[in-house]
């Protein structure tokens, strides 16, 4: 026998999915919200799209080949699906500069500098996000119209969030019902005919990737649902206690970062619980905070911070939150 | 509802090549090499020397204690001599070698193939039947039958689980012996209910063998005491405690025995043994041995002797191919890889599994992107990203509160890991370091 055989421990055989695949997998149900962003925002969010993922990819080359001098990584799609993420969470009408230090901060400090893929405790498309919110609050909520590829660049015509002009419209004492003329209707919102981030805006194509990722088995059910279910109990009963002050459920599950939270922010593997229990609870602490910032903190939108917080508790529950192991807890029928 | 183990799991493909493979008898070889540990437990002790002649089916070898088991030849020859030759377990084992001469039977072996329903012998002479004919199970970890049908003082056994899950992707033994020899394996069921003292039988069998479920189904249509249960295929559900809690929904606790439940699990294979050993007299010298593997030309089941090289039985299936990268003994899922095809087939052998080069080697490990798939996977809700993290960091004491010894050693996360990490290398490493860790903690106790 000339043939020199491989040993190694079972198992011999191996699923197909890789770390890989499953990124990629990501992208693709990314790509509808793309589509509609780029229907909506025209060149500004192809503008966005390319400088966000293309300085993610290079940020994460550089620093692997010249700082920590090791392997470099970035063919496995956890950048391009950060650059994609950091891109849906920002007006397309953003200047590239600030789009290349998001990607920084998203690449360099959230992910790098705690050990790179699967070691980063937040989010670091969200941490991206949240530092521009904060370091650049003017250019981070001018939101372009949408209005196709009518809408330019630079010089898009801006306006209003639907959810801040409530918000602002509540603070000056007019009422829901009146408001509620101002914004597009429930359907128009659904479709993405909004002002918003460039990603958030369209509803229907973020539900067509969470249900691509559901078939694909690339997420389970659990986080989007715990938090879209949170959200929507929780301003169902404001909305029921006072119907004049709160903004119906189906409102605030469509406007702002909600559904691109809920699908593909707080799905994130690395920086959400490992148990479906976990997951369950993480996902609701999600839903309660976002509502608990939007309806009585400062800022119209909650969700980024909402996730980021629950992100901090991850390892918390990682510890505490154990599944009851087979045959402990015998109960024999 | 079609049954199946609640939590975990996956499903790896089939690759039932054979599963339409009629069992073939390969031609005898020209030598067999026996190895005196073929079983759980202590080796059997030789009773033969070098020069004596033997006929198949005569003791070459008797079990060295209680849980031990006989050994016979499986063929009729001379012993040529007595010496370690390595075994598929890639360790040198003492082991006795017979060159063949022909196939003269031990007379008192009833070799007419009429099946024989009437059961005579009582529990007990059962028993010293399945001990005299080295009878194991054949399931894999071949643990001595005789002692597995014997309930412990103070436990209760009130249901026998015949398993013919045969979850492991490739091979198809179990589900070729269920096929073609039913009749005597419904008697060596009822044989088994008659040792253990039960009057309830249930057969397991995954639904991706629908010919045996019907066919076994049938069989049993006039035994009320047994019955057939399809199962929703999903690996790995041949394990003893996955099977109990699909079949009847009781947990075996952790570090426990099926017996701890009152159920006895044995394979359908050895069900088959245990009718031979007590109609026929007949000990266990041959089985069923599926070898398999998309790149050899004829992948079969055979029926083979004990102590028949591999080698011999890659040949009659024709022949290594030239791009073999890996030799599986056993199924993929929880096989041993050899370094080489000279090893002899022993009781626990169920396949053979010929993996191509392209098939047989592992993908480079990536960071953990803490998917948790592991996790979901986990039949025994364990977390094999925790357990090996800790055994990384030796942190025996805390792997062993997180019940590392519970882990069976199925491979699913292993399987399902996107980064391709080594998760079941560094629990199968932490377990041997905690049961080290026990061990010494007995000894420090007896010694205070």
């Amino acid at each position: 026998m000339s043939n020199v055989l491989n040993i190694s421990p079972a198992p011999h055989i191996f699923a197909k999915d890789t770390t890989r695949s499953l990124m990629l997998d990501v992208i693709i149900a990314l790509s509808p919200a793309l589509i509609a962003s780029i229907y909506y925002f025209g060149y500004g969010a192809i503008i966005v799209t390319l400088t966000s993922v293309v300085s993610c990819l290079v940020f994460e080359y550089l620093i692997q080949r010249f700082v920590l001098k090791g392997p470099v990584t970035i063919t496995d799609g956890s950048a391009v699906v950060t650059g994609l993420l950091l891109a849906f969470n920002l007006p397309s009408n953003m200047p590239v500069f600030i789009i290349i230090i998001g990607s920084i901060v998203s690449i360099g400090i959230a992910k790098m500098t705690f050990g790179g893929l699967g070691n980063n405790p937040f989010n670091p498309a969200l941490v991206g996000r949240v530092f521009l919110l904060i370091s650049f609050p003017v250019q981070m909520t001018s939101w372009p119209v949408p209005s196709g590829f009518n809408t330019g660049y630079s010089d898009a015509v801006t306006g209003a969030t639907p959810l801040a002009l409530v918000k602002e419209g509540l603070k000056n004492g007019e009422s829901v019902s009146d408001l509620m003329h101002q914004v597009p209707s429930h359907m128009q919102m659904f479709y993405g005919h909004m002002g918003g981030s460039m990603g958030e805006v369209a509803a229907a194509a973020l539900i067509l990737g969470l249900i691509y990722m559901l078939i694909r088995k690339t997420i389970t059910w659990h986080i989007p649902v715990a938090v879209l279910g949170s959200i929507a109990a929780f301003t169902a009963i404001l909305w029921l206690i006072n119907p004049d002050k709160n903004a119906d459920p189906m409102f605030h599950l469509l406007t702002g970062g909600v559904m691109l939270g809920a699908i593909f922010m707080a799905t994130d593997y690395v920086t959400s619980p490992m148990s479906y229990k976990g997951m369950i609870i993480f996902g609701v602490g999600i839903g309660v905070l976002t509502v608990i910032i939007r309806v009585f903190g400062a800022y119209p939108e909650g969700i980024s911070f909402a996730i980021l917080i629950m992100n901090a508790f991850v390892p918390l529950m990682n510890k505490y939150i154990k599944p009851v192991r087979f045959g402990e807890e015998v109960s024999n029928g | 509802m079609i049954k199946t183990f609640p939590y975990g799991g996956t499903h790896p493909p089939d690759n039932k090549l054979t599963a339409d493979g009629k069992i073939v008898y390969p031609p005898l070889p020209s030598s067999v090499s026996i190895p005196l540990l073929q079983h759980a437990g202590i080796p059997a002790i030789s009773v033969v020397t070098k020069g004596d002649k033997v006929l198949t089916g005569q003791l070459i070898a008797k079990a060295g204690g209680f849980i031990s088991a006989n050994i016979h030849s499986s063929v009729s020859g001379v012993v040529t001599k007595i010496d370690k030759v390595t075994d598929s377990s890639g360790y040198k084992q003492e082991s006795i070698i017979i060159e063949v001469t022909g196939d003269e039977w031990k007379d008192t072996i009833d070799r007419d193939p009429a099946i024989r329903r009437e059961i005579i012998l009582s529990g007990e002479e059962i028993l010293n039947r399945c001990l005299e004919s080295g009878i194991v199970g054949l399931g894999g970890a071949a643990f001595p039958t005789h002692v597995k049908l014997k309930v412990p003082a103070g436990k209760k056994c009130d249901l026998l689980i015949i398993n013919g899950v045969e979850c492991e992707p490739y091979l198809t033994s179990d589900h070729r012996m269920m096929l073609e020899k039913g009749e005597e394996i419904i008697t060596g069921i009822l044989i088994m209910m008659k040792a253990l003292n039960v009057s309830r039988a249930m057969i397991g069998i995954e639904n991706n063998k629908p010919d045996t479920i019907e066919h076994l189904g049938k069989l049993c249509k006039e035994i009320s005491e047994i019955t057939v249960h399809p199962l929703k295929v999903k690996y790995p559900q041949g394990g003893e405690k996955q099977l109990i809690k699909a079949l009847i929904n009781r947990e075996v606790p952790s570090g426990g025995l099926p017996i701890d439940v009152g159920v006895v699990v044995q394979n359908a294979g050895t069900a088959f043994a245990v009718y031979e050993a007590v109609q026929k007299n007949k000990p266990l010298i041959e089985r069923v041995v599926t070898i398999t593997g998309k790149s050899l030309a004829s992948p079969s089941n055979y029926m083979v002797r004990i102590g028949t090289l591999v080698s011999d039985l890659i040949k009659a299936a024709g022949g290594l191919p030239e791009n073999t990268g890996k030799i599986i003994n056993g199924g993929p899922m929880m096989g041993k890889a050899v370094t080489t095809a000279d090893v002899p087939v022993v009781k626990a052998t169920s396949g053979i599994v010929i993996l191509k080069k392209e098939e047989s080697l592992r993908r480079p490990v990536g960071p953990c992107i803490r998917c948790g798939k592991c996790n979901t996977v986990c039949a025994l809700k364990l977390e094999p990203y925790l357990l090996m993290a800790l055994t990384r960091k030796d942190l025996t004491e805390r792997a062993e509160t997180e019940r590392i010894t519970d882990c069976c050693e199925c491979g699913s996360c292993s399987y399902i890991c996107p980064a391709a990490r080594p998760l079941l290398d560094y629990i199968r490493l932490g377990k041997s370091q905690v049961l080290q860790m026990k061990r010494e903690r007995t000894l420090e106790k007896n010694k205070a």
